[in-house]
């Protein structure tokens, strides 16, 4: 057991020290959804499964979005997200990696409402995307509250839409995207 | 692994291990990593919950209310006089309920000896990648003939008006398109039409899709009664059919040699022949009209 022991706290003593800091922050339990409104009805999915990190010395940002958790009122509609349009399958996953223009500004050990613009690469249907987007960061009780709102055209990711369905989804859909970050305990073994 | 080993590893490890942990792609495979979300599930095996005559595996979303029509012409056989068989109808109205997400509970009226039928369907299993090849549900029903009793000469005890049904449903979904499944089953039924018939038939129902485009795809269905079952004169099911998609429902165009939309009908009593053209043209149209809130669904997964 020794020798371990004795490499860990060499690695550790040689990690430049803003690893150690706690900046980074993270949750598996992110909450997304959409909203697509068209003449025929109004489309709406819930998904509370999104992990995503962010490093508040650096500004950067990851999210995970598993497309199967999404979660329609009806489940047709949900298989019809899954098989015809999103084609998890293939694609189980929407990334978006990017960076939020002002880590210097925000002060994690007050309690404060940060205005942030986020720029990135958003990955859906296998498509990949610059996207820019407005959102709001609280640091709450040494918790992170984001919070944004976008629109996304499914026709920018290569998710055509058949003209039978056509009158039923729009072409913008409004994503909201609800997070509560917590300090990573990776980063305080 | 030895302890020599181990210690080299972990050394290796941990000289490998960049300290520039903050990189934007580590975050991102940081991210992809926790989700633990489960991806592997194995949905969509059929379009609807039947796959032609037959029940399917696949069951209701919970607190999703399926309404089905299904309608069966006249043979193709009978002729211009008949137009075709469109002349004549029977018809079968049923709902289903999704009670859970793997339990569904039905009704259905059918014309053809107007006949009562009720059934239970329950997911067992469900097909996901790597882990469960198949997904597995169980079926069961009654039906109850209603018919009046036109001789009196002749009792029939309330008893002998009900059949029942069990099946074993067994599919696998091998890739987008190809869909097989297989169906062992057994009807009772309490009172036979002759001798020769038997109260209980064992049959074994075998049947796939295929799908042509995103939204249609080809379905085919057989129902094999096992030898000395049932009266000599009753002829196998084949029933081929499409399944086609529209916004919000399962339109399916079928030709089959059975004219009765319950399994107590098609399983054991066809009397079509596919080569004589006994052919009953139909189709079930499904309608899905969900009971759930809007505020259920915020809140169904905690946060």
């Amino acid at each position: 057991m020794k020798p371990y022991l004795l490499l860990a706290l060499l690695y550790l003593a040689l990690l430049p020290g803003e690893v150690a800091a706690q900046n980074r922050y993270f949750t598996k339990t992110g909450y997304i959804w959409f909203f697509s409104s068209a003449p025929m009805e109004d489309i709406e999915a819930h998904n509370k499964k999104v992990v995503s990190f962010i490093d508040f010395a650096t500004g950067e940002m990851a999210f995970s979005v598993p497309m199967r958790e999404f979660s329609f009122r009806k489940s047709l509609m949900q298989q019809h997200f899954n098989e015809n349009f999103v084609e998890s399958d293939k694609y189980p996953k929407a990334t978006f990696s990017g960076k939020f223009n002002n880590p210097q500004q925000v002060d994690l050990t007050k309690d404060a409402l940060y205005k942030v613009q986020v720029e990135g690469e958003l990955t859906i249907h296998g498509v990949e995307k610059k996207v820019s987007a407005p959102g709001t960061l609280e640091v709450k009780n040494g918790k992170v509250l984001g919070k944004s709102e976008f629109v996304v055209a499914p026709a920018d990711f290569d998710i055509t839409i058949p003209l039978l369905v056509r009158e039923h989804i729009a072409k913008k859909v409004t994503v909201y995207v609800d997070l509560l970050y917590q300090p990573y305990p990776g980063d305080n073994p | 692994m030895t302890k020599h080993l181990k210690y080299l590893l972990f050394s290796l490890y941990m000289v490998l291990l960049p300290p520039a942990l903050q990189a934007q792609d580590d975050l991102l495979s940081l991210a992809e990593a926790a989700d633990s979300s489960d991806t592997g599930k194995v949905t969509g095996a059929f379009k609807a919950t039947r796959l032609v005559n037959g029940h399917s595996v696949e069951t209701n979303g919970q607190q999703e209310l399926l309404f089905l029509i299904s309608h069966r012409f006249g043979t193709l056989n009978s002729g211009a006089y008949n137009l075709f068989g469109l002349d004549q109808a029977t018809i079968r109205l049923a709902l289903e309920y999704g009670i859970t997400d793997r339990l569904t509970a039905g009704i259905g009226r059918s014309s053809l000896e107007k006949t009562y039928d009720g059934f239970l369907k329950y997911k067992l299993l469900q097909q996901r990648q790597g882990a469960v090849p198949v997904t597995l549900t169980l079926f069961s029903s009654a039906a109850i003939n209603t018919l009046r009793n036109e001789n009196p000469e002749r009792d029939v005890p309330f008893s002998s008006r009900l059949a029942y049904t069990s099946q074993l449903l067994v599919a696998r979904k091998f890739n987008e398109r190809l869909s097989l499944q297989l169906a062992p089953s057994w009807v009772h039924r309490n009172r036979v039409a002759t001798r020769q018939d038997e109260n209980e038939v064992f049959a074994v129902g075998a049947g796939g899709r295929f799908k042509l485009t995103k939204r249609v795809s080809f379905n085919a269905e057989y129902y094999y009664v096992l030898p000395g079952e049932t009266a000599d004169d009753y002829i196998n099911s084949l029933s081929l059919g499409f399944d086609i998609e529209t916004g919000g429902h399962v339109f399916q165009l079928i030709f089959t040699n059975a004219q009765g939309m319950v399994e107590k009908f098609f399983i054991p009593q066809n009397t079509g022949v596919w080569s004589d053209g006994d052919i009953y043209f139909g189709f079930n149209i499904s309608r899905v009209f969900s009971l759930k809130k809007e505020k259920d669904l915020k809140n169904e997964k905690a946060w």
